[in-house]
């Protein structure tokens, strides 16, 4: 099948180098502490933080440090087959798992011992690539809900169809059996906190799609902190300063 | 800017689904005018200063696909969502739309039109989807109409009545294919239009003028919402369509439902199916299951079988049914094969055909439109008819012709003229035919393949001296044995012998993949070649001459890169070890077969070159011994060799293709070498490996020899290869060439050898039967097949010299390339065939021939003979054509014999006879060869 057409063009229009257009709100639920929801294209993440806060099952408490834990859902209107997603299955567990680790590596959870941090995150409307709404939603809750962190973590998904290396995959392109490497990195300290590849790539295109994946976290982390300052603004402004 | 692409779609399994996708509009999408200002013309593709850019609906690209390769056309844009319909309509005419676009000789420019933020429209409620992309191309001709502002005409061309009224309305100029062509002035132009089917014309007119014509001559196809349902209830079968290439009337369906091939008897049960078509089959009632049989041969006007060569395996051999044709007497015949007919076509396989003009009188009035049959050269294809304003043109060439419609109405389905070739019986214009039959790309390489190529004239470096990978083997007494006049050598040979008595044996073969590196232009076309072609007088290269004949080229006293394997063997040609490496040799010989069997039987000679020559024989004599006792058959080819003038290139003489045991001896190692670098890459690469297996013969395709063979008093046991090289060796008789004969019949009952990806296939389906191997594959000729090219590249990523393409990664591309590999080779071997046919031909074309003839198998009236001098097979009728004179001969089916009802004359299966071959020509310009009994 045709990804990407000669001229230079994927099926929904944008070019290889391309993002989603990317949308980022904070505060939608206003219970929890911090809640940010974030888009990117038809891929639709609301996340809700709780915490820090007091450990609900003793048994598990940290003397030296938070715990960080962490619940992926996936609504059951998301994807177009209205299908009941039982909960806690593989794919949610794993991905849980993968947040939490990727968002426990920014917490600077050395300072909140004795506590523990809820992270949710729940997939409204699924189009490719919500490992990576999930990372970046989770982020700007974090940030909204004041947890201190080293960096914020931002993440996309970039693949290689067609001999070309394509950023930001949506759900046509992810099931094309391409490969499909997700990156999230910590922008300002330069370091990767998560990477993930199914299929194989040969090392030369996994370093230039990998180089492709850095670029799209870095734009995302740029539109990140714009969202943030512009809320800040806000706060500023409601109190009058 | 973002648009949400909204629509519903029914999934596989029939639930009905709803389907978002985003859509992005751009700016950034340019109009291809080198004129334009606005735009970045970096891309531009339309002329400086075009006078008409023509914009194309969808429905004549799909149908005029033929007129817009013709480079009278130019400057077109092309939309892409003309190209995305095309391309759910039919995908052969949009990859040569594809190739249109990208080739740079050509004016054609994709614009994308879809994306583009001015000339994207949205569906408005209650209009359907074709009016809807009707409406986008028209916006889209009227933006590049405001949009270049009167520097140049833009012109929509539409057979569609609709659109071209609307068009006209909205104030874009708008014409039917057939008056802009009119508007050309160019009357070949013309025949290459796709007359309108003759649904579009007037029916009632029609009706009146012939009514004659009006007959129905085949059950109307059944849509296809019957068909899937018919499908899924198993009342209908699935399956592709194929033409016995000896009997057009009969066809097969293999079919995965039934798990059997349907019969299918007839023009009028194959309902218009092509050969290769995906159909849709029902089953006839079980007591119509034979008698059909009789009726398709009734059907047969003027078809007959042809002389031919004798087929080299079983796909090439005629099919013969399996149920022996019941004797006259017999009342209820019984079939254990169930027949059908086609009740509808899934997928049409429509592409263009070589042949020529039925002969015709010229119509009265010259010049006018005459409407001629075209008869194509593969027989499997029906007469085509088609319209022509240049009859007296054609009438005597070999054309081109593509098919446009089949309506039910019409007996033939109806065609245009493409292209001509030639003069008919001309031997170049013959040629070209049987290449463009078998599909084989005779264009010369691009200059970005050539441009791949090591800078000439090239030798040996001191960095590939240096190379560590690379042993230095030059002082090994290094030789290759070819037939005569070879000049891609791909293969040499070394035999030492090591102070502790046992031999050391080198194969070296030529080092492609240190040229031919992959993803590279050069790597592509080899891959897409598949294979060299061997015709009689030519060579159609895989590889450009410069590396076939000289850089790769593993020629005498030259330094030359070569992939060895070496093994160390005992006397007894043990094989204690083996290794493999990239290596330099410097051959001191380069021998032709019988320099090197004259050398070995000279005994005067001692010098170090023939000695080592007899010890390798002695060495293969042994391993093929040990071949033959695992079961390996040693089976007979009828191949022939022709001498060919120098001068005029008409052949001279032929004669069978003689085998001495410096062949075997070569093969013997090669063989050797194949089976080594097969198990090496296997361990290295369980999942991705290229092999070659050939699968065991079914009992069913063995029956035509057993039949035979019983006919003889000959009991042949075919339960394995070792049984059947048992029986075959066994079957010796006073006649010397019994033995070989047998062996023929053998032969063409086995099928092909194949190329397959290990991961598609479990280890026992490796076999390679012929060979009684467990494992083989192809190595030793990268010069001339992209197989071993690909093996070349295994064997490196085994050693750890080089890593292993990304291709072995993608286990669908690679099933892909060993599915085209398979294609091509067998492609290759078909118009080997073909080009000696047609060389025999020239051959008896002055010189008719009294020759000894065998019979092979026996018809109803007359008998198929074998004839081993010249390799060839054709009918001889007892009784004349046409006659069905069944009354005067007999056919024995239990012992294979025909017999006179008077009991004066018989002829029996295998049996010698003398006949006479002679070139006839029953009609102007097809001349044939012709037996006859002496």
């Amino acid at each position: 099948m045709e990804y990407v057409s000669p001229e230079g063009l994927r099926l929904d229009g944008r070019r290889p180098m391309e993002m989603r257009q990317i949308r980022g709100e904070i505060g939608v639920v206003a219970k929890a502490d911090g809640s940010a929801l974030f888009e990117m294209g038809n891929t639709k993440v609301i996340a809700a933080v709780y915490g820090p806060r007091e450990v609900q099952n003793r048994s598990q408490q940290l003397n030296d440090s938070a715990l960080v834990r962490c619940e992926y859902t996936m609504a059951n209107f998301s994807t177009g087959d209205r299908m009941r997603k039982p909960k806690g299955d593989r794919r949610s567990t794993e991905i849980s798992l993968v947040i939490r680790q990727t968002m426990e590596a920014c917490i600077m959870t050395h300072l909140m011992p004795r506590s523990q941090i809820d992270i949710f995150v729940q997939v409204l409307q699924a189009d490719g690539g919500t490992r990576s709404a999930c990372i970046n939603a989770a982020s700007l809750a974090l940030a909204d809900a004041g947890i201190p962190m080293r960096d914020l973590v931002t993440s996309c998904s970039a693949g290689y169809l067609n001999s070309t290396p394509l950023l930001d995959l949506n759900y046509i392109e992810d099931s094309a059996g391409g490969a499909d490497v997700t990156l999230g990195i910590m922008p300002k300290l330069d370091k990767v906190t998560l990477l993930q590849m199914d299929a194989k790539l040969s090392v030369e295109t996994f370093e230039n799609v990998m180089q492709l994946a850095i670029e799209g976290c870095k734009a995302v982390a740029t539109y990140i902190r714009e969202v943030l300052l512009e809320n800040t603004k806000q706060l500023e402004y409601r109190r009058g300063i | 800017m973002l648009q949400n692409k909204s629509f519903v779609k029914r999934t596989r399994g029939g639930k009905i689904t709803k389907v978002v996708r985003e859509h992005y509009l751009r700016h950034d999408i340019y109009c291809g005018a080198p004129i334009c200002k606005v735009c970045d013309t970096s891309q531009a593709r339309l002329s400086p200063t075009p006078s008409t850019i023509l914009i194309f609906d969808t429905n004549v690209v799909l149908n005029q696909i033929d007129l817009l390769e013709n480079p009278a056309i130019d400057d077109v844009v092309v939309l892409s969502i003309v190209l995305e319909e095309v391309k759910n309509r039919n995908l052969s005419v949009y990859n040569r739309v594809r190739a249109l676009c990208s080739n740079s000789l050509r004016k054609f420019f994709v614009f994308s039109n879809e994306h583009h933020k001015d000339t994207y429209v949205t569906e408005m409620s209650g209009e359907s989807k074709n009016d809807r992309n009707d409406r986008a191309i028209r916006v889209a001709a009227q933006w590049y109409q405001t949009h270049l502002a009167g520097s140049a005409r833009i012109l929509l061309i539409t057979n569609d009545k609709e659109n071209k009224r609307k068009a006209i309305e909205e104030g874009i100029s708008a014409e039917t294919v057939e008056s802009y062509v009119r508007s050309l002035s160019r009357p070949d132009l013309l025949d290459l239009l796709v007359q309108p089917a003759s649904e579009d014309v007037n029916m009632e007119e029609v009706e009146d003028l012939r009514p004659s014509k009006r007959k129905i001559m085949y059950t109307e196809h059944k849509p296809m919402s019957e068909i899937t349902s018919g499908l899924h209830r198993g009342i209908y079968h699935q399956g592709k369509l194929r033409v016995n290439r000896y009997n057009p009337f009969e066809a097969y369906v293999g079919s995965e439902s039934i798990g059997d091939e349907i019969i299918i008897y007839g023009r009028t049960n194959m309902n218009r199916a092509f050969d290769g078509d995906i159909v849709a089959v029902e089953l006839l009632p079980q007591d119509q299951w034979h008698e059909e049989k009789s009726l398709a041969l009734a059907d047969e006007e003027d078809e007959e079988e042809d002389v031919h060569l004798v087929p080299g395996s079983a796909d090439d051999a005629p099919r013969t049914t399996a149920q022996p044709p019941g004797s006259a007497g017999v009342t209820e015949p019984i079939s254990s094969r169930p027949s059908g007919r086609v009740v509808g076509i899934i997928k049409r396989n429509w592409h263009s055909y070589c042949g020529s003009l039925e002969p015709m009188a010229m119509p009265a009035g010259s010049g006018g439109v005459a409407h001629a049959l075209f008869a194509s050269k593969d027989r499997r294809i029906p007469k085509i008819r088609i319209h022509t304003r240049q009859l007296e043109n054609l009438l005597d060439k070999r054309i081109v012709v593509a098919v446009d419609s089949w309506d039910r109405l019409s007996r033939y389905p109806s065609g245009h003229y493409v292209r001509t070739i030639g003069q008919i019986g001309d031997r170049d214009t013959e040629t070209e035919v049987v290449l463009i039959e078998n599909d084989i790309n005779t264009r010369p390489f691009s200059s970005q393949v050539l441009a791949c190529l090591p800078p000439l004239p090239w030798s040996v470096s001191s960095e590939d001296l240096a190379n560590s990978i690379r042993q230095d083997l030059r002082q090994l007494r290094v030789f290759s044995v070819d037939p005569p006049g070879c000049k891609d050598i791909d293969d040499a040979l070394h035999c030492t012998s090591l102070p502790n008595g046992n031999y050391e044996v080198g194969v070296h073969i030529a080092d492609v993949t240190n040229f031919v590196h992959s993803d590279t232009p050069l790597d592509d076309e080899a891959s897409q070649r598949g294979t060299s072609v061997y015709l009689v007088e030519r060579r159609i290269d895989m590889l450009p001459k410069p590396l076939t004949e000289d850089v790769c080229s593993l020629r005498a006293d030259v330094e030359r890169l070569a992939f060895s394997v070496i093994w160390e063997m005992t006397p007894e040609a043990e094989i204690i070890s083996t290794r493999y490496t990239k290596s330099v040799i410097k051959s001191c010989a380069a021998l032709s077969y019988i320099e090197a069997q004259a050398r070995m039987d000279d005994s005067r000679l001692m010098d170090p070159l023939t000695t080592d020559l007899r010890n390798m024989n002695a060495l293969a004599k042994i391993m093929r011994d040990r071949r033959i006792q695992r079961g390996a058959l040693t089976l007979a080819s009828a191949e022939v060799k022709f001498q060919i003038d120098t001068e005029t290139h008409d052949p001279l003489d032929i004669g069978m293709y003689q085998i001495r045991e410096a062949n075997q001896m070569v093969e013997e190692f090669m063989l050797a070498a194949n089976v080594s670098v097969a198990e090496k890459i296997l361990k290295h690469f369980p999942l991705c490996s290229l092999l070659r297996r050939h699968p065991t013969p079914t009992r069913e395709m063995l029956e035509p020899l057993l039949r035979t063979a019983a006919a003889v008093g000959l009991n042949l046991d075919v339960s394995s290869s070792k049984a059947l090289a048992d029986s075959l060796d066994s079957a010796v008789a006073d006649d010397p060439y019994f033995n070989k004969l047998i062996r023929i019949l053998a032969t063409r009952c086995m099928t092909q050898a194949v190329y397959f990806s290990s991961g598609d296939l479990s280890p026992p389906e490796y076999l390679h039967y012929g060979l009684a191997a467990p494992l083989y594959t192809h190595f030793t000729s990268p010069i001339r097949r992209y197989a071993d090219v690909i093996v070349h590249r295994l064997l490196a990523a085994s050693l750890g010299i080089q890593k292993l393409p990304t291709v072995f990664q993608d286990g669908t591309r690679l099933t892909s390339i060993a599915d085209n590999l398979n294609y091509r080779h067998r492609n290759a071997q078909m118009a080997s065939r073909a080009s000696v046919e047609l060389h025999t031909l020239i051959f008896f074309r002055k010189r008719p021939t009294d020759t000894e003839a065998r019979i092979v198998r026996i018809r109803s009236n007359g008998f198929f003979v074998f004839v081993p001098k010249y390799g060839i097979e054709g009918p001889v009728y007892l009784t004349p054509r046409g006659e069905k004179g069944g009354g005067e001969w007999f056919v024995d089916e239990q012992q294979q014999k025909i017999r006179k009802m008077d009991g004066s004359m018989s002829y029996s299966v295998l049996q010698t006879v003398f006949i006479h071959l002679e070139i006839v020509e029953p009609q102007p310009n097809r001349p044939k060869l012709q037996l006859t009994l002496v």
